[in-house]
């Protein structure tokens, strides 16, 4: 994004954007961050994902200032986060939903967010509206359930109303509604032309939300790639075969040239021809069959096959990573 | 990036300020969001005053009234001297009045006290007094036990003279003379040749005043101080000096000399017919007491209403690490960190609303400690030494500033160390410790007094209200309130110790990952 040629682009304050540059970090002798190198741009929800202990809180607390880098820069908005101004104006972010203090009602957990930025307390009250938590806005934060604590998270994180958003794990503890809520929320965020960062270790999560994606493993870059295309790529020409005379068809097929497996009592995953060709073999051989479909991974096969190696790589060393 | 189309997000909310005004609201908007710390605070207040309470609810005045009855209130009452003070007055006084300006020569051949134990501080000389009415006025020259010759006035100045003890060998001219305002005390070791001691200028005095000898020998005291315990013994002593070569001038009207203890006939100490004795030009005087300012014993200062301070000053260090601590437990360092990245500003702006809550709450403790145990004290009619209400005022706001600044380094510590448990015992052990061990008598007299001038504790000298008088024998010890540190001095120790524990966290707190 940083050499579109857009004119709003050359205005830093508008640049909603996370920028993540050849970022090294270690903990004592572990190795956390290992050249980390993405970019997340406005208008989408990116999702941030990797095997546990890849490295994706300690890359959300190195773009937060919070961690410092040992190399590299990360920026937001084209600036470091600990230049900022204001800067829940510029990136909100949750990172842990149970940091709270028990003790203290939401409203004031939201409230002396809003004072640090100069912000009021009508802006507070806007947020505990929009995510639901009127009820529980003026009970102690001890009390509430995990789903109640991400929402006043996201409170948090929206309060100053910032184009870029960073939440890791947000949708820990949602129940099934709570999650249909907070995936219509993020789209929404993202189609205003904000810049979305989502972590999730778990890939179903993103379905349907997440339109790109930053892949993570041991604190280097798997992959950076939109959704779309790494599902195709995982699907490859598979074409999904449904009919009663199973062996007849894998007999016909595998004649003609594909690769043939059953994956059902009446499926069969057929690759090597086009679904044309497979229609008219079968015709020619009268194979009954009731459909032919281009194969579909789910996002979940298509994570788990760009990081099979990653897992595998993890379980023989059986090592640990933060 | 195929997202050349979109526009990104411009927000319509009005951008706030920006400023230390809005992090101390933040830090604030916290304090009072959390009720456990709010209550924290009042119990440091409520525990100061009850302490406080408790300190005199048990007390009964004893002033050493006739055994068997209760003292007269008036005899609990110390005489206040000319600048307001507490005063000993109390001596044998051989007098008649001076009209005008006048002086007073004599011989003092020796000074001797009962069974040969003479007390330092035992005095011996020529007093000029604007009346025997206690408390009043007065320029004194004299010869000491051991402290040489002196000049003292209205009981808390005192000159050093000519060194050395008076013997029949060597005997000590002394002279004291009275010009409009202004008495001058003279010494001479062969009534020949004088050399001026000292000069006391008393504004208001009387054309009419008491002239003549006096003896004075303050009680004698052992003070003990072993491993929790400290005992003072001793009582009253007596000395003995004889006076010759009297000369006088100016205008003596009366002509005779009378003597009398100057505490008069109700002080349950006898006059004694031999105390005062005329042979032929020799005066032989016996006395007891002193002339001098009253000192702390017993808790019978201004600040024993305070005692309580330490108690409280343990809830406030609780809450106020806690106030740090509680978010590093929590992880919401990291929230206020990402809302405010400037962390040494952070850091200061939780001092100023920790100190400036604690130093609220404190000083409503501690004045109304301070009003609400003077009060129950004079009801009792129990002795009380009066300060200036300045002094006053330095007892209860520098109370109030101690627990203040004491809340900060709490929140230093709790910054570098991040644990609550830690930090509030690391700062417990810093700045109340070494006060109990030193003030309970729980460590030697030296030791105590060592660790109340180099640790924090050393800021609870803002609550002696009484000096130390070099001029007057006593244990200064902490048991008895007096510190090793002037007041201010002392609270300047705990602001050094905050200042370093402050830079320290703010290194830490830039150097460190949140």
């Amino acid at each position: 994004m940083t050499t579109s040629p857009s004119p709003l682009f050359s205005v830093p304050d508008v640049e909603a954007s996370i920028e993540v540059n050849d970022v090294h970090k270690r903990f004592g002798p572990t190795v956390a961050l290992d050249g980390l190198s993405f970019t997340v741009s406005p208008g989408q929800v990116t999702g941030f994902v990797g095997p546990n202990g890849a490295g994706k809180s300690t890359t959300m607390r190195v773009i937060l200032g919070l961690d410092a880098v040992d190399e590299g820069s990360a920026l937001v908005s084209g600036r470091p986060y600990r230049s900022l101004r204001h800067p829940l104006h510029h990136v909100g972010s949750l990172l842990d939903a149970a940091a709270l203090e028990p003790s203290r009602t939401g409203r004031n957990h939201l409230l002396w967010l809003a004072h640090s930025q100069g912000m009021t307390a009508r802006r507070v009250d806007e947020m505990i509206e929009q995510t639901g938590l009127q009820t529980a806005a003026r009970r102690k934060a001890g009390g509430y359930s995990l789903g109640m604590r991400q929402r006043l998270g996201l409170a948090a994180a929206l309060l100053g109303d910032p184009p870029v958003l960073m939440l890791d794990e947000p949708f820990n503890g949602l129940d099934p509604e709570g999650i249909v809520w907070m995936r219509g929320l993020l789209r929404s965020l993202a189609a205003e032309g904000r810049a979305v960062l989502v972590s999730s270790h778990l890939m179903s999560e993103l379905q349907d939300t997440a339109t790109h994606l930053v892949v993570i493993g041991r604190g280097r870059l798997v992959a950076a790639t939109s959704v779309v295309d790494l599902i195709a790529a995982a699907s490859g020409d598979r074409i999904t075969l449904r009919t009663t005379a199973r062996s007849d068809a894998m007999t016909v097929l595998a004649h003609a040239g594909a690769t043939v497996a059953a994956t059902g009592r009446d499926t069969v995953t057929v690759s090597g021809l086009g679904s044309e060709r497979v229609v008219s073999l079968l015709g020619e051989s009268a194979v009954p069959f009731h459909e032919v479909s281009a194969h579909h991974a789910t996002l979940e096969e298509a994570y788990m096959e760009l990081t099979r190696d990653e897992v595998e790589f993890r379980a023989s060393a059986g090592g640990g990573m933060r | 990036m195929t997202s050349g189309t979109i526009t990104p997000y411009r927000s319509q909310l009005p951008a706030g300020r920006d400023g230390f005004a809005q992090l101390l609201r933040a830090e604030w908007t916290k304090f009072r969001s959390v009720r456990s710390w709010i209550v924290g605070l009042a119990v440091a207040g409520l525990v100061t005053v009850l302490l406080g309470l408790l300190s005199v609810a048990g007390s009964h005045t004893s002033c050493g009234g006739s055994p068997g009855g209760p003292a007269p209130a008036s005899a609990c009452t110390p005489p206040l001297g000319p600048g307001g003070e507490a005063v000993s007055d109390g001596f044998f006084f051989v007098h008649q009045p001076l009209d005008g300006d006048g002086s007073i020569t004599v011989r003092v051949t020796s000074l001797t006290g009962r069974e040969s134990e003479l007390e330092p501080w035992a005095k011996a000389g020529l007093i000029i007094k604007e009346s025997t009415t206690q408390g009043s006025a007065y320029a004194a020259v004299m010869i000491t036990g051991d402290h040489g010759v002196r000049m003292q006035y209205d009981y808390t100045h005192d000159t050093a003279g000519g060194t050395g003890a008076v013997s029949e060998g060597s005997p000590r001219w002394l002279r004291l003379t009275r010009s409009g305002g202004t008495l001058t005390g003279y010494e001479s070791a062969d009534g020949t040749h004088w050399t001026e001691v000292g000069t006391a200028r008393l504004t208001g005095l009387a054309s009419t005043v008491q002239a003549g000898l006096f003896v004075a020998s303050p009680d004698h005291e052992e003070y003990d101080q072993s491993l929790g315990a400290s005992k003072t013994t001793g009582g009253p002593t007596q000395a003995t000096a004889e006076f010759d070569h009297v000369a006088l001038k100016g205008d003596w009207p009366s002509g005779t000399w009378s003597g009398e203890d100057s505490r008069g006939g109700d002080s349950g100490r006898q006059t004694s017919v031999e105390a005062f004795q005329e042979t032929g030009g020799t005066f032989t005087v016996s006395g007891s007491g002193n002339i001098a300012p009253a000192l702390a014993a017993g808790g019978n200062t201004v600040e024993m209403s305070l005692v309580g301070a330490f108690a409280g000053l343990i809830a406030v260090i609780v809450v106020a690490t806690m106030f740090v601590t509680a978010e590093y437990r929590r992880g919401l360092i990291r929230t206020t960190f990402a809302a405010s990245p400037r962390r040494g500003r952070v850091l200061a702006a939780k001092a100023i609303v920790i100190g400036g809550v604690t130093f609220v709450a404190g000083l409503a403790a501690s004045a109304l400690a301070f009003s609400l145990v003077g009060r129950i004290r004079r009801d009792h009619g129990d002795v009380v030494l009066p300060v200036s209400s300045l002094t006053e005022l330095r007892v209860v706001v520098g109370t109030a500033a101690l627990l203040a600044v004491a809340a900060v380094i709490a929140l230093a510590v709790g910054t570098v160390l991040r644990r609550s448990a830690g930090a509030v015992a690391a700062v417990i052990v810093l700045v109340v410790l070494p006060y109990i061990l030193a003030v309970a008598s729980v460590l030697p007299v030296g030791p105590g007094q060592w660790l109340l001038r180099i640790t924090p504790a050393a800021a609870f000298a803002v609550q002696q209200s009484l000096p130390e008088y070099q001029q007057v024998g006593n244990a200064y010890t902490p048991a008895n309130g007096y510190f090793p540190l002037a007041p201010w001095t002392g609270f300047a120790v705990l602001c050094v110790w905050t200042t370093f524990a402050l830079a320290l966290a703010v290194f830490l707190l830039n150097r460190r990952d949140a």
